[in-house]
């Protein structure tokens, strides 16, 4: 059995650890090798929150440059930064929907055009997944869904060695009972987001 | 029940490490446990705080590290298993009590765990602190695993016990920050009550004492160092003509590299987990069976000279290569893929692992730092302090100091001048004020103020320096997730039998001449009571009190209403130039306010020249 490696990159308060936690949960529940980084120094002062996860053998618990397989940005100038830890077999997914960094409103540093940004991910990786996650979790019921819905569109690819039945249930463990139904939702939302895309 | 006192030997438990730890210890029957609170170590003193909640584990918030050690010495020189937990830089703060309690020694296992932070994700600098261990003479630890950092907690303290001496248990960001699957062990019961032997000769630190002591520790290093020989936790894996020595996670790139780079059946590994004294003869009988060998470790070269000390007594002259401008860096941290190309490289092997991707022509991506929350009081006293000294014509130095309101360096606040350690604000704004002949203005939070800023203020008092300390009060310790210092009403947290110091006190009490207490969140009257504290020759204080905003949510206090901008608002933008709260955002040209991040401060809505910006629910009315 291979490495497969998962790096997720989002802006503090997208929930990108609870989604990390979740994949964590079900690879313990199918008895899959786990390990799991994370770097959420600032987290909550809007700095960016990276967590790396390789599922299979290996001891590692960090991803290198180029050693990523699959690239989640749950906000697409994050995507675009952490491009280098991929490699030409990658497959990124992003969310469209920007959250501007307070540098530009000040002035310092323009963001990245979203239709380049994707004309060179598509050029250097194997594929791309793109679509504005933010505004299905809005449709789902509750905009912080958001990652959901790209945990949705991730467990949709088949990229990881997990089944979605082992998702869901890691989901009924790490989410409070009230906010299950939407999350719900919003993990079907991306799934058919990457059923779109495929097809 | 708090889930790390499960008590189902043999489950399974997807742990961060730091949770690890902390069950680690609990299983060893940790009964006393202290720390000050620092990232990347601070999840494992937050289990012990909620355990020590619905348990009978004693735990504490101590003012500083080096407290920490101290009451942590005392339980166990009384016979009770103890733990200290700090970040690496702690352990500089705490090394005056653990130089000398070497010397002194415990009865109860004692633990004093150091979380390094190889490549500062969070820290003023990567120190590494396995020389504290060979300074202090004490014995170290050094996991590769979020798995073997749950292990290896009981062997700590029974080490300790065995030897009579604290073991230091160092740790880096990655194993603290990272998450495995553990299976808990059985929960030795915990011993909580001590007993203290009167023993004058052996533990009161006089010279005549100190010189007996300091001839029992060098025999303590000595029974160490035959432990560290058999100890299971320095290892030798694999057969070969090729050998590496590594230690921490650096172990876990070099498995992996090993593994892709197809060499694991020519290359033997010697793992280092009792890292002092390290295991002189079983280094010299691995680098004897190898060719040469090549030293795996972040930080400084301490396993690298070690090695080469060692080969040199037993006449051995291979090449044992690590820190080099073609090998590894002393800088930063390492990763699987500078290992596996610097494995290969040094062995003469292929790298066939497929490169990064080429970043060249990506355009430059905005920079999306960490900043101070929307509705930040820190900001608004900034504001206040920058307006003021504005208003008065003073130029000046900002001395800072650690936490959240180092922020304040960043623009377009730019409030942060200089910076060293904790505490370092009351201290170096002295040493500025007497050179420039100026009035120096400098920052402090709270609970950093506890930590290590009164000796500052008390040497700035006695030595009449001309300085405005400015303490940014927000009521918790915010920046390593709100932790309690010795000035929150715990009260609030529904926690009895706590104490509590009111830093006002605290300043009067030290006898500051001139000492303000202000609102941040009225900004004129602020801005006129910072005037005066900057008009004042001499040491003043301002002590700016407002509940950090995300403890008073956390606390569930209610929250203030959203503003928005209104129909007035001539695009100024004094409110994005000289505040940049994350709650405005740019569209269409217009600053508009994201209401669910508004707190409601008002800040920018005293400072609008045209009074544009009004709270959000009168939208309706006009």
């Amino acid at each position: 059995m291979k490495t497969t490696r998962l790096v997720i990159v989002a802006v503090g308060g997208q929930g990108n650890l609870l989604a990390s936690s979740i994949l964590a949960e079900a690879a313990l529940i199918e008895n899959l090798p786990v390990r799991m980084s994370e770097i959420h120094g600032m987290a909550q002062r809007g700095g960016v929150v990276e967590s790396a996860l390789l599922f299979g053998p290996g001891h590692s618990t960090v991803i290198a440059e180029g050693e990523a397989d699959i690239l989640v940005g749950f906000e697409p100038a994050e995507t675009l930064r952490a491009l280098g830890k991929c490699h030409r077999e990658s497959t990124v997914i992003t969310n469209l929907a920007p959250l501007m960094p307070f540098t530009v409103n000040i002035g310092q540093g323009v963001y990245p055009d979203l239709k380049r940004l994707q004309e060179l991910i598509r050029a250097k990786t194997a594929r791309l997944i793109a679509f504005n996650a933010t505004a299905l979790a809005r449709e789902a019921g509750n905009v912080l869904a958001v990652n959901m819905v790209l945990l949705g569109c991730l467990v949709e690819t088949g990229l990881l060695p997990i089944r979605p039945e082992s998702v869901q249930a890691a989901m009924e463990r790490k989410i409070k009972p009230d906010l299950l139904e939407v999350n719900r939702r919003a993990f079907a939302a991306g799934a058919a987001a990457a059923r779109q895309n495929a097809a | 029940m708090h889930k790390l006192l499960t008590d189902r030997p043999g489950e399974k438990m997807l742990l961060l490490g730091n949770e690890a730890i902390a069950r680690g210890a609990i299983e060893a029957g940790v009964a006393f446990a202290s720390t000050y609170p620092g990232t990347p170590s601070s999840e494992i003193s937050f289990q012990f705080f909620q355990i020590s909640q619905e348990s009978d584990l004693h735990f504490e918030y101590c003012t500083n590290e080096k407290v920490a050690v101290e009451v942590a010495a005392a339980a166990a020189i009384c016979g009770v298993r103890s733990m200290a937990v700090m970040k690496h830089v702690g352990l500089n703060v705490a090394a005056d009590a653990v130089m000398t309690l070497a010397y002194v020694g415990v009865k109860g296992g004692m633990v004093i765990l150091t979380a390094d932070d190889p490549a500062m994700f969070s820290s003023q600098n990567e120190q590494d602190n396995r020389y504290y261990a060979k300074l202090s003479g004490l014995p170290m630890l050094e996991p590769s695993s979020v798995e073997e950092a749950h292990r290896i907690l009981p062997y700590a303290f029974e080490l300790s016990e065995e030897l009579a001496e604290p073991v230091l248990l160092r740790t880096t960001t990655r194993i603290n920050h990272s998450s495995g699957v553990v299976t808990l062990g059985a929960m030795r019961p915990r011993v909580t009550r001590g007993r203290f032997t009167k023993d004058p000769l052996n533990l009161v630190t006089v010279p005549a004492v100190s010189r007996k002591l300091h001839v029992k520790l060098l025999e303590h290093i000595a029974r160490a160092q035959a432990l560290s020989e058999a100890s299971p936790y320095n290892l030798v894996e694999g057969e070969g003509p090729w050998g590496i020595l590594c230690n921490g996670v650096s172990y876990n790139y070099v498995k992996d590299a090993l593994a892709e780079l197809g060499i694991a059946d020519r290359v033997r590994i010697l793992r280092v987990g009792f890292s002092h004294p390290l295991p002189a003869r079983r280094i010299q009988e691995f680098l004897r069976g190898c060719e040469k060998a090549l030293v795996v470790e972040e930080g400084e070269p301490y396993l690298e000279e070690a090695a080469k000390t060692h080969a040199q007594e037993a006449g051995l002259t291979l090449p044992i290569r690590g820190k080099a401008p073609e090998l590894f860096s002393r800088l930063y941290e390492l990763d699987p893929a500078t290992v596996r190309r610097v494995t290969a490289r040094y062995f003469g092997v292929a790298d066939r692992a497929r490169p990064a991707v080429d970043v060249s022509d990506v355009p430059p991506i905005p920079q999306r730092p960490p900043t101070l929350c929307a509705g930040c009081s820190h900001r608004a006293t900034f504001y206040e302090v920058r307006q003021a000294a504005e208003e008065l014509g003073i130029e000046t130095v900002y001395p800072t100091d650690i936490g959240c309101y180092t922020l304040g360096l960043l623009p377009p606040l730019s409030m942060a001048d200089y910076l060293i350690c904790m505490g370092s604000s009351t201290g170096t704004a002295g040493g500025f004020s007497q050179v420039s002949g100026r009035k120096v203005v400098s920052f402090i939070g709270d609970s950093t103020f506890f930590h290590a800023g009164i000796p500052g203020l008390i040497n700035a008092v006695f030595n009449n320096h001309n300085l405005t300390l400015v303490i940014l009060d927000n009521g918790t310790t915010a920046m390593t997730g709100h932790q309690p210092h010795p000035g929150v009403d715990m009260k609030q947290l529904k926690l009895e039998h706590y104490g509590r110091v009111s830093i006002e006190s605290v300043v009067r009490g030290i006898g500051v001449p001139h000492v303000t207490v202000i609102k941040p969140y009225r900004v004129k009257k602020s801005i006129e009571q910072i005037k005066e504290a900057l008009s004042f020759p001499g040491v003043s204080v301002v002590i700016s009190q407002e509940l950090c905003v995300l403890y008073a949510k956390s606390l569930k206090l209610p929250r203030g209403k959203p503003f928005r901008v209104g129909e007035k608002c001539k695009n100024h933008r004094v409110c994005m130039t000289r505040l940049a709260c994350p709650a405005f955002y740019v569209w269409n040209d217009r600053i508009h306010i994201d209401a669910n991040l508004c707190t409601g401060c008002s800040l920018c809505a005293q400072i609008c020249p045209e009074h544009a910006i009004v709270p959000a629910r009168e939208t309706a009315e006009k």
